[in-house]
């Protein structure tokens, strides 16, 4: 049986042979077909995967409660004042954690960016106030010495933790604990280095929110006691300049993150969250991002995304498919006289049609494999150049190479048939 | 010759044995009747010659001697089996086993060398490889062309084509062996050479049917039908048996 294969197969390899050029330009039509899908899957998995870690970095149990500058229209609208006055409060985050049984960890941050300054050398970073439960829920690592700590916080004590980027700038030659960073004309001592294992979806979140405190040329982050950052750093920003003079504008807090205990809990969490909020805030200051819904939604937008890449991946494969077969049929065209003669020396039609399915299937699999081959590469290519992740999936390999099989027999079937049904007297008479 | 004395052949050992064997085409609503009712015996060993002009219905005859074709009425029995009512697949491996055909244009295969040629007659009759093309080789060497066997079709004259065809025609150790003009392509030097190779082959006890129009391959044979408008016009001895 397994002899009798082979043969079979080293006679369809032999005539793709006789007709290499041929045969290659048809095998292209699959090989571009088989390492478009993968690629394309490689490319959209990626991408996919990328925006599910990032999103998971936020966590699927918390809701991320983010002040956003209302409108110009509603702040004219609402006082006279020139110093705005928006956004998250303390009390917000207070009115959180006394009332809401499900709010589990409720951490209030204060970001802003500011100069750091070590002896000579001087890095614009991320000023964090936060509280010491802030790394329940940042995946953080201590690197050196310790996080924030409540008697940091009870005491509003002038210290502060580094992130490595923040060390890797400042402290290229010395130890960095037990220094001191001057942060806007004060000084803080530097109690522990952390590595924020979420710090690239930090950056992502800030533009996507279109914060203020976003934007180019902030390295790192310097985390100080949200008390000691408050009693320093005041709330008030005052800015001279444009038509009215000075203007102002008032912030407590950055955002406030609300941990749940389970993943059932948030969404109704989100709705009591949203009304708590709503009720004391008279403009729409603040946003809700629920991690989880994102991660539904990338989910979603997963799907949409492969199908589109699949199906521009699958017409391709049609073409390659839509050439073999006309490729086979003339092939068999052309060896009409052949298929007669081995008809009258005592094929049946079955033989006819083995013969030349599988001269169309090992085609099919010779270019399945190249293009499997090219397939793996592109991905890596667009990785190094294009700087974006892909992922080749054992699937989309399997996948891909399924279908080219089977794009040998269905459109090797046809041709074949046509050349089994063949009439072997009129077939041996063929010029 | 009468159909009568034929008929008492068929008792003894006949190889081929078609009694009222009819075909007639089917064209549009006309049915345009070929063979008209044919009644013929060959015995085994025997060298027969088929003879006509154009239209005679040789070519129809020899189609479904070959087992290429199925008659429309009457029986054809091929050594004990009656093959006038087999199907398609049954009729393929009678085609594989029973029959040898050698053409008149060799139709070897190109992409095929000659041991290869010789041996795909074996392959559907599922013989092992080995076997295949040991027996290949013999048989090349039988009709002379031993040290060409790596040969590709085109390589080799039409003379030379023709004993691969032959070749290939003796693989299955076939009852009867069908030749459709097989001198019609070659000229008169290789032409003599492959009747020759044909004569020796009957004289070690194979059948063999000839359809030609040449009168010279006629001679040799131990007795031709002459065919005219579907009908056995006549069958002569040539005295050679």
């Amino acid at each position: 049986m397994l002899s009798q294969f082979l043969s079979v197969l080293v006679i369809s390899l032999r005539s793709l042979w006789m007709h290499r050029l041929r045969s290659g330009l048809t095998m292209l039509g699959v090989v571009f077909g088989v390492s478009s899908v993968i690629a394309m899957l490689a490319i959209g998995e990626g991408a996919s995967r990328q925006a599910q870690e990032q999103i998971a970095h936020l966590g699927s149990t918390n809701i991320i409660l983010k002040t956003v500058k209302p409108p110009d229209q509603e702040i004219a609208d609402a006082s006279q004042q020139t110093i705005q006055e928006y956004g998250l409060r303390y009390t917000d985050a207070e009115r959180f954690r006394a009332t809401i049984p499900d709010a589990e960890v409720v951490v209030p941050v204060r970001r802003k960016p500011q100069q750091v300054q070590y002896l000579n050398r001087r890095i614009t970073s991320e000023i964090v106030g936060t509280v010491p439960w802030f790394s329940e829920l940042v995946p953080i690592e201590e690197l050196g010495g310790r996080f924030l700590t409540s008697m940091d916080m009870h005491y509003s004590m002038a210290i502060c933790v580094i992130d490595e980027l923040v060390m890797d700038h400042l402290f290229k030659f010395d130890a960095p604990i037990g220094q001191d960073l001057r942060i806007a004309g004060e000084y803080y001592r530097v109690v522990g280095v952390i590595r924020n294992k979420s710090v690239s979806v930090n950056g992502n979140e800030e533009s996507e929110v279109g914060d203020s405190n976003g934007g180019g040329g902030v390295t790192g982050a310097v985390y100080l006691p949200i008390t000691t950052m408050k009693n320093r750093f005041g709330e008030t920003e005052i800015q001279f300049g444009g038509t009215t003079g000075a203007s102002g504008e008032k912030v407590e807090l950055s955002e406030i993150t609300v941990r749940v205990p389970s993943m059932e809990r948030v969404m109704p969490t989100r709705d009591v969250l949203a009304n708590v909020l709503a009720m004391h805030h008279k403009k729409k200051d603040y946003q809700i991002i629920v991690p989880l819904e994102l991660l539904r939604q990338a989910a979603r937008t997963k799907r949409i995304f492969s199908i589109v890449l699949g199906s521009i991946a699958a017409i391709s494969l049609l073409v390659g498919g839509i050439g073999i077969m006309n490729i086979m049929l003339a092939t068999v065209s052309e060896r009409t006289r052949e298929i007669g003669i081995r008809r009258a020396l005592g094929a049946r039609k079955i033989d006819i049609v083995v013969q030349f399915l599988s001269e169309t299937v090992a085609l099919t699999l010779i270019g399945g494999l190249l293009g499997m081959g090219l397939g793996a590469v592109i991905p890596i290519l667009v990785t190094m150049f294009g700087d974006m992740p892909t992922v080749i999936t054992f699937q989309a390999m399997a996948l891909s190479f399924g279908i080219s099989a089977g794009i040998g027999v269905t459109f090797g079937l046809y041709p074949a048939y046509q050349a089994a049904n063949m009439d072997p007297i009129e077939s041996l008479r063929y010029e | 010759m009468i159909a009568a004395e034929s008929h008492s052949m068929a008792q003894n050992g006949a190889v081929v044995t078609i009694e009222n064997l009819r075909k007639s085409y089917q064209l549009g609503h006309m049915e345009l009747p070929v063979l008209k009712g044919l009644d013929l015996s060959f015995d085994k060993g025997e060298y027969v010659s088929i003879m006509g002009p154009s239209g005679s219905g040789k070519s129809t005859l020899l189609n479904i001697l070959g087992c290429l074709d199925k008659p429309t009425g009457g029986r054809y029995l091929l050594g004990p089996e009656d093959v006038s009512t087999l199907d398609d697949n049954q009729l393929s491996s009678i085609r594989g086993r029973r029959i040898g055909f050698v053409f008149q244009s060799f139709n070897l295969i190109r992409q095929l060398n000659i041991v290869e040629n010789i041996e795909v007659a074996m392959y559907y009759q599922r013989v092992p490889k080995h076997e295949r093309r040991e027996r290949a080789i013999m048989l090349a060497e039988r009709v002379g062309l031993g040290d060409r066997i790596k040969h590709r079709p085109f390589e080799l004259s039409g003379g030379q084509q023709q004993r691969v065809a032959i070749a290939r025609a003796l693989a299955n150790d076939p009852l009867i062996i069908l030749a459709d003009e097989p001198t019609g392509n070659l000229d008169t030097q290789s032409g003599a050479e492959i009747l020759e190779m044909i004569d020796e082959l009957n004289a070690q006890g194979k059948t063999i049917i000839v359809v030609t129009h040449d009168e010279h391959i006629c001679s040799r044979t131990h007795r031709s039908v002459h065919m005219l408008d579907g009908k056995i016009e006549r069958i002569e001895s040539n005295g050679r048996a």
